[in-house]
């Protein structure tokens, strides 16, 4: 005997198997981001000077470029999953939680696009 | 929205307590962070947009304010990180006992306190490896 009700059976609606997607996303980039940003923090403390020049050539390294990409694009997803879930939390009221949703989306979005593009450029001698 | 009591119910929270204390300590760095995340993405811009547009992104970076900023994101990073781990370690099924979890809070605080000011020392302590 099934448990399943009549009305589901004919919707054919069920678990959809990603009850725990957000969960395990924030788990992946934690573990990522234990690394990635101990090495950013230590390389960016290293640097001998912050002056435009010296940013530069420390972007203009392939490695330096591709960890800083990967660092923005993990932190911010991170970000994102945990921003969200406090948005959840506090804000109560079903447009300003949605409208808040949208917005921090938005910004998230924006900030790994602009991330990305600006070590992409450094990296490429676009600031020279 | 129909009106059931939800959680979090912030009022009748006892931030004393030490479970309540550092879950929340854990939400309100990583909100920090994501706001690190900003200054970070406006520092990476300018950096791309040539050394006219990083010396003026430079003079509101260096800002007295900004000093402050720094400090609290390092200590944020700091807490966040080693919290972090802590949660990890949890999601393995470990350390969950209430003796355990009193310890590894303590253990939190210690560590993420001495890495914040190894972190505020190297980067404000002129000489401590710049010249």
């Amino acid at each position: 005997m099934s448990l399943r009700s009549p009305l589901g059976r004919a919707l054919g609606t069920g678990s959809a198997k990603e009850g725990v997607h957000h969960w395990w996303m924030q788990r992946l980039t934690s573990i990522a981001l234990v690394p990635l940003s101990i090495w950013f923090v230590v390389s960016l403390l290293s640097l001998p000077s912050l002056d435009h020049a010296t940013v530069v050539a420390w972007m203009g390294q392939s490695w330096t470029a591709l960890l800083l990409i990967l660092f923005v694009l993990v932190a911010t997803w991170h970000s994102q999953l945990g921003v969200r879930v406090v948005a959840e939390d506090y804000i109560h009221g079903a447009g300003a939680k949605t409208l808040t949703l949208v917005v921090l989306t938005f910004v998230h979005a924006l900030v790994a696009a602009a991330g990305v593009f600006a070590v992409l450029k450094v990296a490429c001698g676009g600031a020279a | 929205m129909p009106q059931r009591p939800l959680s979090p119910h912030l009022s009748v929270y006892q931030m004393y307590r030490y479970t309540l204390f550092t879950s929340f300590l854990n939400r309100a760095t990583g909100v920090l962070l994501s706001i690190g995340l900003l200054v970070f993405v406006y520092w990476l811009m300018a950096v791309a947009g040539g050394s006219h547009a990083y010396a003026r992104a430079s003079a509101v970076l260096s800002l007295g304010i900004f000093k402050l900023v720094y400090m609290g994101l390092l200590l944020a990073f700091s807490y966040h990180l080693v919290a972090g781990i802590r949660h990890l370690i949890w999601d393995t099924g470990r350390g969950l006992e209430r003796q355990q979890a009193k310890r590894s809070a303590w253990i939190v605080g210690v560590v993420s306190l001495v890495l914040m000011l190894l972190f505020v020392y190297w980067a404000f302590c002129p000489g401590a490896h710049r010249s």
